[in-house]
């Protein structure tokens, strides 16, 4: 079945043709899974995966006022950035609520590359060109233009490596360049959304299902399997990586979220600094944490977090963890609720379940 | 894989294995394949009382939630805790390790209602 309203990735048809089960993602027609949620999860865990995640949105920002308005918008300070190097970073309103979170590549002194949520794209785009009023500076959204594959594992290095002569090796985590993969002028960063070493690869959507087949195909040795976004959300709430919507949104603040060492209070003015400063000067009314179950049950999105009878959160990502073989939660909480071994309860079809407050990541893979 | 003959079968894809008056419960491949990765199961105890056509637990994958619903009435008289410990049967023997229930019903008749597994592969292929 093919919904015609579903924008599609230039993958679509490898995806159909892998046997994928397509589901309606924000508007994307997206593979939730190939194989098994399970089974791909353990792929990236143990051998390599590879995405799509061509739905994501690409923007420039060009000019001389380029780095004025990546660091206006952002909490991050991109100042900091050496070229050729990444930095991860929420991007807040006025109020401190997050309008999302992005990747600045720093392509020149006078060129940024943001990469941002797919579902965000068309607000963050206006956001940029909003906040980008009186100054000398182009954004332009490229997202159309940009295709993206994510290769993830322990074996990513050397199935790329089949495929390019540039020296992998060098390059560094959240570092970039811009070379052949497989005869494709390609832009790889060494980043990922799984907690696991690996690369993303941004290049024109034409060469997309070429790289796509090639990847698998010389991967297929060391294990290499399709992954679907099933499993790239367990991956990334293991390794409790924040998923816009859940953990951030416009209600809630990168210092709630447990974003702090991504908000640089600092650097000089940038949009939700009074906020964010008198926020964390007047201490945090409610906190992100993880949680294991005591007792039986899955947490799941938006089910009552509660204590003495009382309701004292929400959970925000809840799942069965693969890598761990336990039923886990992130949550946020009153503060005096998030001390590590807290008993919580998990309210589940109107019932208490007891949890306990652990330690985040859940997972974090060895050095 | 085809769904057995000698098993009845409902809308909400439940089968059941009718035996006079017992009657093992458990969801059929369809359901099962559907759901994908099934990572836990929470079912009545013995002795609760469970009502045809509502539901009586819960089957989780990894991305969804269900209800289980009962495609009689009765006691429940023996609940497989092997299918508690081990969801994962759920997907691999649907019809043999990962029976749920068996309910001891009131009503012989209700039995009836059930789908044959002809109708339910008719009602499946309307679906589809």
């Amino acid at each position: 079945m093919t919904n015609a309203a579903l924008k599609k990735t230039p993958l679509n048809a490898q995806h159909r043709k892998l046997g994928a089960k397509m589901v309606d993602f924000g508007g994307w027609d997206m593979p939730v899974q190939y194989s098994g949620i399970l089974e791909e999860h353990r792929a990236v865990r143990a051998k390599a995966g590879l995405f799509d995640v061509s739905h994501m949105g690409e923007v420039y920002v060009m000019g001389p006022d380029a780095l004025r308005l990546v660091n206006k918008v952002i909490t991050n300070d991109a100042g900091k950035l050496q070229l050729k190097q990444i930095l991860y970073t929420p991007m807040c309103y006025e109020h401190g609520g997050v309008v999302d979170d992005l990747l600045v590549y720093k392509m020149a002194d006078d060129h940024y590359f943001l990469v941002v949520n797919a579902s965000n794209t068309d607000k963050d785009y206006e956001w940029l060109v909003k906040n980008a009023q009186g100054l000398d500076v182009t954004v332009e959204n490229i997202s159309a233009k940009t295709a993206q594959l994510a290769l993830q594992g322990p074996k990513a290095e050397s199935i790329l490596g089949k495929l390019t002569d540039y020296d992998l090796a060098s390059l560094q985590y959240y570092w970039f360049d811009s070379f052949r993969v497989d005869g494709v002028e390609c832009l790889v960063s060494r980043t990922g959304y799984t907690g696991e070493d690996g690369f993303e690869i941004y290049l024109p959507p034409e060469f997309a299902g070429l790289l796509w087949d090639k990847i698998l195909a010389v991967g297929q040795d060391e294990g290499i399997l399709p992954i679907g976004l099933g499993a790239r959300d367990t991956l990334r709430f293991e390794a409790r990586l924040p998923l816009y919507g859940q953990e951030l949104s416009s209600e809630i603040t990168p210092l709630e979220a447990g974003l702090g060492i991504f908000v640089k209070l600092d650097k000089a003015d940038f949009n939700g600094k009074e906020a964010l400063v008198k926020q964390k000067q007047e201490g945090l009314t409610r906190r992100l944490v993880g949680f294991e179950m005591i007792e039986r049950g899955i947490p799941r999105s938006h089910y009552p977090l509660a204590a003495d009878g009382r309701e004292i959160g929400w959970v925000s990502t809840g799942s069965y963890a693969p890598s761990l073989d336990k039923n886990i939660g992130l949550g946020f909480v009153s503060p005096r609720f998030a001390a590590l071994d807290t008993e919580i309860e998990v309210v589940i079809r109107g019932k208490g379940v007891k949890a306990k407050v652990i330690k985040t990541p859940f997972y974090k893979r060895e050095a | 894989m085809t769904n057995p003959r000698d098993l009845k079968y409902t809308k909400e894809h439940e089968w059941a294995r009718i035996e006079g008056n017992r009657v093992t419960v458990g969801i059929t491949h369809y359901a099962q394949e559907a759901l994908g990765d099934v990572v836990f199961v929470e079912l009545p105890g013995v002795g609760d009382k469970i009502i045809e056509g509502e539901a009586f637990g819960t089957v989780e994958s990894v991305k969804s939630v269900s209800d289980l619903y009962a495609p009689v009435s009765g006691e429940v008289v023996e609940v497989n805790d092997n299918v508690l410990d081990s969801p994962e049967t759920v997907n691999t023997d649907p019809y043999g390790a990962a029976w749920m229930i068996v309910v001891e019903i009131a009503d012989p008749t209700e039995v009836d209602k059930l789908l044959s597994a002809e109708q339910y592969e008719e009602f499946l292929a309307e679906q589809d």
